[in-house]
């Protein structure tokens, strides 16, 4: 049974419609990202199960109990917030234990728990320290604590790596997933940075202008995305525009001069997407010529022009000779590296 | 660089800041240098001012007590009137900074609103609602039969205070006003999903946060109050007398310049110790919330 679960909630600030039938169901222990661009929603959805907003329609359940009628305060959720909101008068340690004052815990358990949280995340030996005197990545980690140390039953973390630098970041994005792994709290994350919601997540919601665009673990989501959006959104993708032609026997798919017998379903124009790293150089394929080669490392990076327009070509760094700028090549791709979708022409 | 023109570099500051400070000196230093001077001389009625130096008028305002009176009374009105302010002003600004755009405009030019009509009209607003037996208020209320003589307001320490609150109380809003800009938006938030309730949200997050904020807004009212003439003035008039009544009085009526500069002084001085003192302790206390 879902742990957590979103039942075609909505959200109206005014005329506008911010999120809509936005239907999710979490399991226990789940890591769950929501992705997507700026202003698609993520926050107000996450805000909407912290209660710090109200569905305008649909019903939010935990444990199958109706949470929206659940006051914020007693919902018990943990959560990090994009500006850390740290409480800058009380030093790290105080800052971890109001959670436990506030349930109430006995002194002497309430300072062995703050302990335990401030080491769990790599800060031991800073709990009098105030958050102004922190880091960015220490403090983001007090926040962490804070959040953690209550035991939630759901963690909500509202793109808790942003304020970070790169290289800070990936640290955090390992020691995350570590922690979770650890405690096993139901987790959402929201962040609009593709690498992190994939190198972190169990599943990815992909969000775009409020709706839910797909629902898959980060190889389905990327591998066969349901959308063109959603092919865009997570990592380069090349789209050609291809034509299925059922009039002949057996019925072709094509693009350029190349093709292959069409795949059942579809009819008519359609777009063919493939990932840059699927695609090879081959005898017979779709016409190429290399406009720019860029070496960078372990693989090469090609920028060509193709009869179906632009297309973005990466070969592993294998050792053997690569095609030169200006070189006409072929395309070439495997059948099930691809995914085939209908095409409205304007 | 040459010596000459690190020489010219380090005298240039000076040389910009100059104008002002020329202002500075010729409008604030020398006059306040010279009353200090002048509370040192000497002055009788038939001899009017001898430019001499004795401790006759310092020796008076310690001896009588009058003097000790009247001052102590000035710092109780700028304390209760600073309390005043804090305990009205701080909820009104977290109010204030609460509400929702349109009415946020609305309430803040409110309160702002009487900072653009003079103290004195301000003043004198009191007195014809409260001024004894013909003002406004009493009349309705005794007329209504609610009370059976006017409430008294004017010459008394309570009409000097209100009237006073009023008077400060946009120092105070605008003070608390600015320390709330400065906290996180999603702090209460926070606090709410650790399980705090609204009480608890307001004492433990938000008045620790506040608190530099009210604290240095009450030391504007505070020195501004132990300072103000026209509202005592209006209020108090000859029978209620203040530091800065007091002082105007021997200048202008007794024209005891000498006595009336040594009163402005000891004022100046006393404001200055304290206001300088109480920032320093408030800037230690809250060194955390200040960085
Ligand atoms: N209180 C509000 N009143 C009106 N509109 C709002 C309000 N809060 C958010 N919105 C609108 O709702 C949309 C979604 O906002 P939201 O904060 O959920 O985006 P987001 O996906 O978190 O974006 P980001 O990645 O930039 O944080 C935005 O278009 C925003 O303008
Ligand atoms: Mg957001």
């Amino acid at each position: 049974m879902a742990y957590l679960e979103l039942d075609r909630v909505a959200k109206q600030f005014g005329a506008q419609t911010v999120v809509d039938d936005f239907s999710l169901s979490v399991g226990k222990g789940e890591f769950i990202s929501f992705l997507g661009p700026s202003g698609c929603g993520k926050t107000t959805t996450l805000q909407m199960i912290a209660g710090f907003l109200d569905p305008t329609r649909g019903a939010i359940r935990l444990e199958g109990k109706d949470l929206t009628a659940i006051h914020p305060a007693k919902r018990g959720l943990g959560i990090v917030f994009q500006s850390y909101a740290l409480f800058p008068h009380m030093t790290a340690a105080e800052n971890v234990a109001f959670g436990l004052e506030m349930r109430n815990v006995p002194r002497s358990e309430r300072a062995e728990r703050v302990r335990a949280a401030l080491a769990m995340v790599g800060l031991a030996g800073y709990e009098d320290r105030h958050p102004r005197r922190m880091s960015g990545g220490q403090q983001q980690r007090v926040a962490l604590a804070r959040a953690l140390v209550i035991k939630p039953s759901v963690l909500l973390l509202d793109e808790p790596l942003s304020n970070l630098d790169a290289k800070l970041r990936e640290e955090m994005q390992i020691e995350l997933r570590q922690i979770q792994r650890t405690i096993g709290t139901t987790t959402i994350l929201v962040t609009h940075d593709q690498n992190e919601a994939m190198s972190l997540s169990d599943r990815i919601v992909v969000m775009s202008q409020g709706r839910i665009e797909q629902i898959g673990s980060p190889q389905e989501t990327y591998e066969k995305p349901a959308s063109a959006f959603v092919s865009q959104f997570l990592g380069k993708t090349n789209d050609f525009a291809g034509a299925i032609d059922r009039s002949v026997a057996p019925a072709q798919l094509m693009a350029g001069s190349w093709s292959v017998p069409a795949p059942p379903g579809l009819n008519g124009p359609v777009t063919v997407s493939i990932r840059p790293e699927r695609i090879g150089f081959g005898d017979a394929g779709l016409g190429a010529k290399i406009v720019t080669r860029i070496f960078q490392g372990n693989h090469w990076l090609f920028q060509c022009e193709s009869e179906c327009g632009p297309a973005i070509v990466i070969r592993q760094n294998d050792g053997k000779a690569q095609p030169v700028e200006g070189e006409a090549v072929r395309l070439t791709w495997r059948s099930e590296d691809m995914s085939v979708r209908a095409r409205d022409v304007a | 660089m040459s010596a000459a023109a690190e020489e010219r570099d380090a005298r240039a500051p000076w040389a910009l800041t100059a104008p002002a400070l020329m202002l500075f000196v010729g409008v604030l230093l020398i006059p306040l240098a010279m009353t200090v001077m002048l509370s040192f001389h000497d002055w009788g009625q038939y001899k009017g001012i001898e430019p001499v130096f004795i401790l006759k008028n310092w020796h008076e305002i310690a001896t009588d007590p009058y003097y000790a009176e009247m001052f102590w009374r000035t710092f109780r009105i700028a304390i209760l009137t600073t309390l005043l302010t804090a305990l009205l002003g701080a909820p009104e600004a977290y109010i204030l900074n609460r509400m929702s755009g349109r009415w946020k405009s609305f309430f803040l030019l409110i309160i702002l609103g009487p900072l653009l009509i003079s103290v004195v009209a301000r003043t004198l607003g009191w007195a014809l609602l409260f001024g004894g037996n013909n003002g406004l208020v009493n009349k309705l209320l005794m007329s209504a039969g609610l009370i059976r003589s006017p409430i008294p307001f004017m010459f008394t320490e309570t009409g000097m205070v209100v009237a006073l609150a009023h008077v400060m109380m946009p120092f105070m809003v605008l003070s608390v006003w600015a320390a709330l800009q400065r906290l996180d938006p999603q702090i209460e938030n926070a606090a709410m999903s650790l399980g705090a309730g609204p009480a608890t949200i307001i004492r433990r997050i938000i008045m620790p946060q506040i608190m530099p904020g009210v604290l240095s807004g009450a030391i504007i009212v505070f020195s501004l109050s132990a300072s103000a003439f026209a509202t005592p003035a209006i209020i108090g008039g000859r029978r209620l007398k203040v530091a800065a009544t007091l002082a105007y009085d021997e200048f202008l009526n007794t024209l005891n310049w000498p006595l009336g500069a040594a009163v402005a002084t000891l004022l100046l001085v006393a404001l200055v110790f304290i206001v300088v003192g109480s920032n320093a302790l408030i800037e230690r206390r809250y060194a955390e919330v200040f960085r």
